[in-house]
């Protein structure tokens, strides 16, 4: 509740365009020069102090995407990206790699500071509500801290750059690195595959319930340069985690090319929450700048038993392409996807989940909320498949688009297929506009066109909103109302 | 208090409001009766800022100051109440989220302090128990199928927290049972004082026996025309517009 209060309160205090967090870090940085060849994808490795199997790997890869075109079903229309015109690898020059706190550029940290993302654990336990997460920052190619790893390593629980776990868990990483999204996957995935320069690892032994919550930090921050990071999550036997991702960028105005891919695995009665509060620099009111968000998320439920969940808030980016699925192998594996998609000025988004049933008796769950405002485009594109063994299998959809103003569009494409007689799916869908009368009404009481367009869109995305981790769903709520700003009257 | 000059609005291109004058002043409870659509809940909405409708002559004052061109919140601000003649549901946002928002954002556009959370729910609670509305009631999304009568009383039950200047009540009595509406008679009187003005827009006499006008107001077609004491709505309640609309054709 008291979220709401400071929602109004944000939104009173921003301008209409105004993005937060569009500040540049003004850093040194190491690059690898313009382009994409061979020689970029080994001098990416080599950075890396790679293994020969991970090179090769990588190589392989960019030779397969060499081969794919770029997809072209979504509902989104962009120029032609110029591969050859990126940079694939900045790193802050002061950093070549994880080291200690007090070694970290202390330009970084006072982006981190500023971006409100506390890496001195000192200050962690220090904050008023003593929520303790735990927290690796990737800015631009290289992750720059991870906090609070000793501690988690008492519990057995690995969280690092996934460019370190290479070296020191080499089995781990070698075993279950592209085993849920093959280097062939899509278009997206294998140029990431090729280039991913760094993203974080975690694994979360037998039976252990992961002591805090873990998060990565993602910041673009250097001008004409690809983000391709990589995240692995490992939830071994009867183990649980919750993890959040949040990603801000400056304002530039050329567009920036973010295509990360994420995997998740879970086996016998593990559990998984991912959640995301994705804040990308969306453009200016007439689409000039942006991230290019063209991301794979999947997790694998390979055990019985299992689940993962997906809650992503999206409000950033220009575009955003973007399905986070389930495999859902194991028998009596769930599947959840709850989705928060705002889209204002010029923003583009096609976005979704798939739900694939293998196993039996496994079940998923589907809540989307679009909001569309401005002239933007939002689409839910969704997939719910079951096999031919997957009996007893269950799902449920549930699509609320909202629009504000008339300039918008929402759609909804669901694509359903059951090869098995047994399975039931259920799909429920509306569209709705704010009424006058709501606002009028909210409006009598006291509040602005804002406060009360921001009370009631909240109202809308409430069932997705629970279940983000309290102190996320506070910040999602203030974005939400940021991202709305100039979108009434 | 009020002051409503020579009022003409339309919307759509269609005249609703002809001309129409009426005074309320401090202290005092304006009664306003009249048949189905001379235009009752229209002037509510008016005075109380909806957009939709046009204004092409006339003012609206409240406390000396022309409100017309002010934005509804402001003039929330500036202490005008509507109680709904249909309450509006907002699906999502809870009784109590609303409730707070509300009073804080009246509070921050007066340049005053928002409200403490434990302040709040003592104030809320005891006011809410006084219009008998449930604790479980304020849990759940805003008006979203609540009974005809249990809307009429939240409206109230926000005139009661929100304490302003001057009230509009479109027909709370409608669709209330016997003991609601002396509950939230109750509570309209006890908001009562030198410094509050009410207009009262009903149909029944049977409101007026417990909420004691101080004037009586005939509208027809979008004008008043007959004002009286509250010996006004015993006659109409006897006879009928039928006489006084065609004496004032
Ligand atoms: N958007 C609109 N377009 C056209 N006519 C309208 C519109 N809104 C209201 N009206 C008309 O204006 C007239 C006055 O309506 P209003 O609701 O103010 O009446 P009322 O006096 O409150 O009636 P009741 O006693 O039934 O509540 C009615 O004839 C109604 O149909
Ligand atoms: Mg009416």
């Amino acid at each position: 509740m008291a979220a709401v209060l400071e929602t109004l309160e944000t939104v009173k205090s921003v301008d209409v365009d105004a993005y937060k967090y569009g500040f540049v870090t003004d850093i040194e940085s190491d690059r690898a020069p313009k382009g994409l060849n061979e020689d970029i994808v080994r001098f990416i490795s080599a950075k890396k102090n790679e293994p020969s199997w991970l090179t090769e790997w990588r190589l392989d890869a960019y030779r397969r995407w060499l081969t794919m075109e770029e997809p072209t079903w979504a509902r989104v229309d962009y120029p032609k990206i110029d591969y050859q015109d990126l940079y694939y690898y900045a790193a802050p020059k002061s950093m070549s790699g994880p080291k200690s706190l007090d070694e970290v550029d202390p330009e970084l940290l006072r982006t981190y500071e500023k971006l409100g993302i506390p890496l001195r654990e000192r200050e962690v336990l220090a904050g008023v509500q003593g929520a303790r997460v735990a927290v690796d920052a990737v800015f631009d190619s290289v992750s720059v801290a991870t906090t609070f790893r000793e501690e988690l390593a008492k519990s057995g629980v690995i969280f690092c750059p996934i460019s370190e776990a290479v070296h020191s868990h080499p089995d781990l990483v070698k075993k279950y690195l592209g085993s849920v999204v093959p280097v062939t996957d899509n278009y997206f995935a294998s140029l990431n595959s090729a280039v991913f320069s760094d993203g974080s690892f975690v694994y979360i032994p037998p039976g252990v319930r992961c002591p805090m919550e873990l998060s990565t930090y993602f910041r673009i921050n250097e001008q004409n340069t690809g983000q391709f990071e990589r995240t692995l999550i490992i939830a071994d036997k009867g183990s649980y985690v919750s993890y959040l991702e949040g990603c801000t960028a400056p304002k530039r105005d050329e567009n920036q090319l973010h295509a990360a891919v994420v995997e998740l695995i879970a086996h016998d009665d593990a559990e998984i929450k991912y959640s995301t509060v994705q804040n990308w620099y969306p453009g200016d009111s007439e689409g000039r700048g942006g991230i290019y968000n063209f991301v794979t998320k999947r997790g694998d439920c390979r055990g019985a038993n299992s689940k993962i969940s997906w809650t992503q808030v999206e409000t950033g980016s220009a575009i955003t392409w973007k399905y986070p699925s389930c495999i859902l192998r194991g028998d009596n594996s769930r599947g959840e996807f709850y989705s928060i998609a705002i889209s204002n000025g010029r923003q583009q988004v096609d976005s979704g989940t798939k739900m694939l049933h293998l196993g039996k008796n496994t079940t998923s769950r589907i809540i989307s909320k679009g909001i569309s405002a401005g002239r933007s485009s939002n689409t839910y594109r969704g997939q719910v498949f079951a096999h031919r063994k997957a009996s007893g299998a269950r799902n449920f959809t549930n699509c609320d688009s909202l629009l504000i103003g008339n300039a918008c569009g929402a759609h909804t494409v669901p694509y359903v297929e059951s090869r098995n007689s047994s399975a039931q799916f259920e799909h429920e869908a509306t569209t709705s506009k704010i009424s006058e009368d709501q606002l009028f009404y909210c409006m009598q009481r006291g509040l602005s066109a804002e406060e009360a367009t921001a009370l009631i869109v909240n109202g809308f995305v409430r069932d997705v909103l629970q279940q983000l981790p309290m102190e996320f769903a506070v910040e999602a709520q203030k974005l939400i109302a940021v991202s709305l700003e100039g979108s009434v009257g | 208090m009020l002051e409503i000059r020579n009022l003409h609005a339309e919307i759509d291109g269609k005249k609703i409001l002809n001309g129409l004058t009426l005074s309320v002043p401090a202290g005092e409870v304006a009664a306003i009766m009249g048949p189905n659509g001379s235009g009752k809940s229209t002037l509510s909405y008016i005075v109380a800022g909806r957009s939709d409708y046009t204004v092409t002559a006339g003012e609206v004052l409240l406390n000396g100051e022309d409100i017309l061109k002010l934005p509804p919140h402001e003039r929330a601000a500036r202490g005008l109440f509507l109680a709904f003649q249909y309450p509006v549901e907002i699906p999502g946002v809870t009784t109590h989220t609303f409730l707070r928002t509300a009073m804080n954002a009246q509070r921050k556009t007066r340049g005053e302090e928002e409200l403490k959370t434990a302040d709040f729910i003592k104030i809320m609670r005891a006011a809410a128990d006084k219009l008998s509305i449930s604790q479980e009631m304020l849990r759940r999304p805003l008006n979203v199928g609540f009974s005809g009568g249990e809307k009429k009383r939240l409206e109230v039950l926000q005139m009661t927290l929100l304490e302003p200047r001057f009230g509009i009540l479109d027909e709370t009595d409608s669709g209330l049972d016997i003991d609601a509406l002396r509950v939230v008679s109750d509570g309209v009187n006890a908001l009562r004082s030198k410094e509050r003005g009410f207009l009262v827009i009903t149909h029944y006499q049977r409101l007026l026996d417990y909420i004691k006008p101080d004037s009586v107001h005939v509208m027809s077609n979008g004008r008043i025309i007959k004002s009286g004491g509250p010996d006004l709505a015993l006659e109409l309640e006897k006879h009928g517009y039928r006489d006084i609309v065609a004496n004032a054709a």
